[in-house]
Order: C-alpha cells, then sequence, then structure tokens
C-alpha cells in the first residue's frame, strides 16, 4: 500500500520530538479524523535551524511528518512557506489516495507553526 | 522472522481435509446435478450430501431448509431484500441493531429508500443488543427483524433466544447473520427460534466463495435469482458444486472439532487479553468479557492509532486488524466501535487480533512481548500522550 520511502520514514522518523522553547508551534488535524500534529520550531536569522513533531496518526501521517521536517530544516521562512502537501507526497514517493486529505497535514503544520512565529515576533515590537 | 497470522475474521486457510473432498469434484465428477443420468446422480450426490452436513452443523429440521448461496453478504442481502419485497402487504417496517455488518446496514438503507421505515437499535458498551428497545419499537407492522448471533468486530456474542422470543411475540420474522459464529460456536436454528440464517464457508476453513442461508420451512420471501430452477427455485443457477462440496466438509469437521478447538481458543484468548492489559497502562477490551468468540481479542490503547500499531506489527511478522478509519475505504471509524459508545480517537486506537487453528501459546507470547514497546515508541511520538505518562514510558 505504501511505497518504500513512506516506510523507510515510517520505520525511521526524523526529528521526532519537541522543542521546549520553540519559537513557533503549530498543529493541525483532530483526534477525531484519526491524525494530529505538531510542528515545533526554532528561528534565526529568518531560517529554520531546528524543527521537531510529534504526530498521532497512521503510517501516512508520521512519514509526512517526518519528510517535512527534512523538506524544511535550514530553509528560510520564504521558502518554507511554499512548501506544499503536494512536494511532501511527490518527495515520499506519492501517497494512497485516500491518503492525500486526511494524512497529509504535515505542510499545514508547518505554515502553523511559522504563523505563529510571525504572530510572537509581531506581538514582541509592540 | 517468525510469521503470526492473527486475522482469521478477514480471511482462513482452507483446511486441507476440505480441499482433498472438493478435488473430484473438479475433476471426475463434473455432472450438471439437475441432469437425468448416472453424471449426474453422483454430483446430485454430492450436492444433497452437503445440504445435509450444513442444516446438521446449525441443527436445521429439514436439509432443504438450506440454500447455498456465494457468500454471507449475499445471504444477507437477500434474507432482507426477499423478506421485504414479500411481505409488504403484512407492514413496512423492520428493525435491526447499529453494530451489524455492512451487508445488513447497508441493505437495510437501501430499504428506507424504497419507502420501508428501519430503526436500528442501540447497544450497550458490551455491544449487546438492547432489548428493552426491542420491545418499543416492534408492532404488528414489523415483517423482519435481523440482529446478529455475533459481532465479528469486538467477538460479543448477543442473546439471541431472548431476542426470538420477544421477535415472536408479533408476527415478525428474525433473520440471524451468524457469520461469525458458526464453526465457532454452538447455533440452533430451532432451539434459538431462527427463521433465517446466514453462515459462510470461508469463516469455517471451508472452500472460499460459498455460503448459505437458512430458510425455516414456512417463511416466505422473494426468490433472489430466476432461472432453471435450481435451489428449489430460489436461486436459480447452475450450482457451485466443488464449492458447495466444500462448506459440506467444513460444516461435517467444524461440527466435530468445534469443542475442543474452542476451549483451546478461549483459553489462548483469556491468556491473550491479559497479557496485553497487565502489561500496557491504558489499555481495555473491546467488547463483553464472558459472552464473547473463543478467537476473538479486540483491545484499545489510548493515544496511538491502530494504523501505525499494524505496520509495525506487521514489520515484526504480525497479521492483524483495526477498526481504524485510515484502513478502511472511508475515513470514519468502525460504526460498531463508536456504537458500543467508543469515542472517535478510542475507536482510532483499537485493535482486532482473531486466533485460528494454527495460532499456538507461542505465538500469543511472542505477540504479547512485542506490543509494548511498540505502544511506547508510538505513545513517545504522539501530542495526546499525558506529560507524566510520556515521562514513565
Amino acid at each position: 500500500m505504501y511505497s518504500e520511502k513512506v516506510m523507510e520514514h515510517f520505520r525511521n522518523p526524523r526529528n521526532v520530538g519537541e522543542i521546549p522553547d520553540a519559537d513557533g508551534v503549530g498543529t493541525v488535524g483532530n483526534p477525531v479524523c484519526g491524525d494530529v500534529m505538531t510542528i515545533y520550531i526554532k528561528v534565526k536569522d529568518n531560517r529554520l535551524v531546528d524543527i521537531k513533531f510529534k504526530t498521532f496518526g497512521c503510517g501516512a501521517a508520521v512519514a509526512t511528518s517526518s519528510m517535512i521536517t527534512e523538506l524544511a530544516k535550514g530553509k528560510t521562512l520564504d521558502e518554507a512557506v511554499k512548501i506544499t502537501r503536494t512536494d511532501v507526497a511527490d518527495s515520499l514517493g506519492g501517497l494512497p489516495p485516500i491518503k492525500m486529505h486526511c494524512s497529509n497535514l504535515a505542510a499545514d503544520a508547518l505554515h502553523e507553526a511559522i504563523k505563529d512565529y510571525q504572530k510572537k515576533k509581531e506581538a514582541k515590537k509592540k | 522472522m517468525r510469521r503470526v497470522y492473527m486475522d482469521h475474521t478477514a480471511g482462513m486457510p482452507v483446511d486441507s481435509r476440505v480441499l482433498e473432498a472438493m478435488k473430484p469434484y473438479f475433476e471426475n465428477i463434473y455432472g450438471n446435478p439437475s441432469s437425468l443420468h448416472s453424471f449426474a446422480q453422483e454430483a446430485r450426490k454430492g450436492l444433497e450430501s452437503a445440504r445435509e452436513k450444513v442444516a446438521s452443523l446449525i441443527n436445521a429440521e429439514k436439509a432443504e431448509e438450506i440454500v447455498f448461496t456465494s457468500c454471507a453478504t449475499e445471504s444477507n442481502n437477500w434474507a432482507i431484500r426477499g423478506v421485504a419485497a414479500r411481505n409488504q402487504d403484512r407492514g413496512s417496517r423492520i428493525i435491526t441493531t447499529s453494530i451489524e455488518h455492512m451487508s445488513v446496514m447497508n441493505v437495510c438503507k437501501y430499504l428506507t429508500k424504497q419507502g420501508f421505515k428501519v430503526s436500528f437499535l442501540p447497544v450497550d458498551n458490551y455491544g449487546i443488543v438492547d432489548c428493552e428497545a426491542l420491545k418499543k419499537e416492534l408492532t404488528d407492522e414489523t415483517i423482519l427483524v435481523s440482529v446478529m448471533y455475533a459481532n465479528g468486530e469486538i467477538g460479543t456474542i448477543e442473546p439471541i433466544k431472548e431476542v426470538s422470543e420477544i421477535v415472536h411475540s408479533k408476527n415478525a420474522y428474525l433473520h440471524v447473520d451468524a457469520t461469525a459464529a458458526v464453526g465457532q460456536i454452538p447455533v440452533d436454528v430451532q432451539n434459538e427460534g431462527i427463521d433465517l440464517l446466514t453462515l459462510s464457508s470461508n469463516d469455517m476453513y471451508g472452500s472460499k466463495g460459498v455460503g448459505a442461508l437458512y430458510i425455516k420451512k414456512g417463511a416466505r420471501l422473494e426468490p433472489l435469482i430466476y432461472g432453471g430452477g435450481q435451489e428449489r427455485g430460489l436461486r436459480s443457477g447452475t450450482e457451485n458444486l466443488p464449492g458447495i462440496v466444500g462448506i459440506g466438509k467444513a460444516a461435517e469437521l467444524v461440527k466435530a472439532e468445534m469443542g475442543d478447538e474452542g476451549k483451546r481458543l478461549s483459553k489462548l484468548r483469556d491468556k491473550f487479553i491479559k497479557g496485553l492489559l497487565n502489561r500496557i497502562p491504558y489499555s481495555f477490551l473491546n467488547g463483553h468479557p464472558s459472552k464473547r468468540l473463543p478467537n476473538n481479542v479486540a483491545v484499545r490503547f489510548s493515544f496511538i492509532e491502530g494504523e501505525s500499531m499494524l505496520l509495525n506489527l506487521d514489520m515484526a511478522g504480525v497479521a492483524a486488524s483495526s477498526g481504524s478509519a485510515c484502513t478502511a475505504k472511508t475515513l470514519e471509524p468502525s460504526h460498531v466501535l463508536r456504537a458500543i459508545g467508543l469515542k472517535h480517537e478510542e475507536a482510532h486506537g483499537s485493535l482486532l487480533f482473531t486466533l485460528g487453528r494454527q495460532n499456538s501459546e507461542e505465538d500469543v507470547d511472542y505477540v504479547v512481548g512485542l506490543l509494548p514497546d511498540i505502544v511506547k515508541r508510538l505513545r513517545t511520538m504522539s501530542p495526546l500522550t499525558p506529560k507524566e505518562l510520556r515521562e514513565s514510558v
């Protein structure tokens, strides 16, 4: 059902965990649907210097979370917000059609984390 | 790597003795049972002997009360649609439960569009049907009540005799989907007062693609297939003779062996359940603790999701199943798990192991040994895991 790449990320997920003093945190999904993802980011000079995730969900949910941390790490914020769900799925060698909607939330979680960071930054300015 | 198959509800191996019994009907006995000559007589003998064996397994009064179909889904569809269509003059109300197999649920939903009024009875937290609700719903207009014998997803066995007494206090028929039960536990259509009963061959190590519908003599239902009049004119079409011989042999074998095998499996089941619940915090049993199919281990683990557990088990050679939406074709978690009162996230964290003949105590020990680490690993990863549990695991 899953590509070898998905299974590889599921078996060895990258960057699992929390960042206690994260600059931005984004949570998307809902236990009702069976998928919840939280992405933690650390930002320095407008660049994602660290990123970690926690995920409740199926194999695709775990693999997409892991993949987005790889795709985003080291990128500038401008580059990171351009990462789409399709990019994540493509990098994993594709996802089963039913998983494209329910479990491919990692890009959304990253974008939420970046928004959270920017909101906090704005608040500090004031 | 060790390989352990614990998904018997989804698919079972064909018993080698069944296969042996079927073989001549592929090679040497090929006459059409409806023909006149001696070739046909041989075939007819095989057909009728299979019918007698299936009848005997469920204690049907007469062999002709058994009609062969292609699967349990067909039997369920036919029983419900056939009774509904044939008895419209008597009423348009149908009652079923909220934990039936999709092949009952979806036919009932279809019938609501055809003008029938269908009620779905609630069940308690163990999955036992609410008989008081049945009494309230049952009227003179009710033509059919369909209640499963046992639920394959949570293992719970329904009080069919009690249900039957209520149903027959009015003029309704009782259909019982006994697919998960027949071959696992004794089923007696006469003693339990069942009018129509669904069973399947593959759920008792029999041939694939064969089911049966028991139709008590005198029960009125429309034929399923019109044609040459086979199966008493109820389901025309040349019989699947090797398959039917296979269900007959399977019925004969499980009738003789299910007593001992049931005891053996119940012991394994209880050891399995106890082992998991003792070793894993926040783990729970789905379904009834004692009114339970001998082969059914349905459990759930908080804060994690079923498919992730299944993938981890599969990596360790273990085949199981889940109530998880992600493994199904729809996104909703199992309607059965929702009906017994589980929240969505609890339903998503459910696993189903269904044991069978080839499973040993070592298999159970192996899986009970594996799961705590899998659960721990996924809980470490889950944002839903409470902090204190994360630190202790």
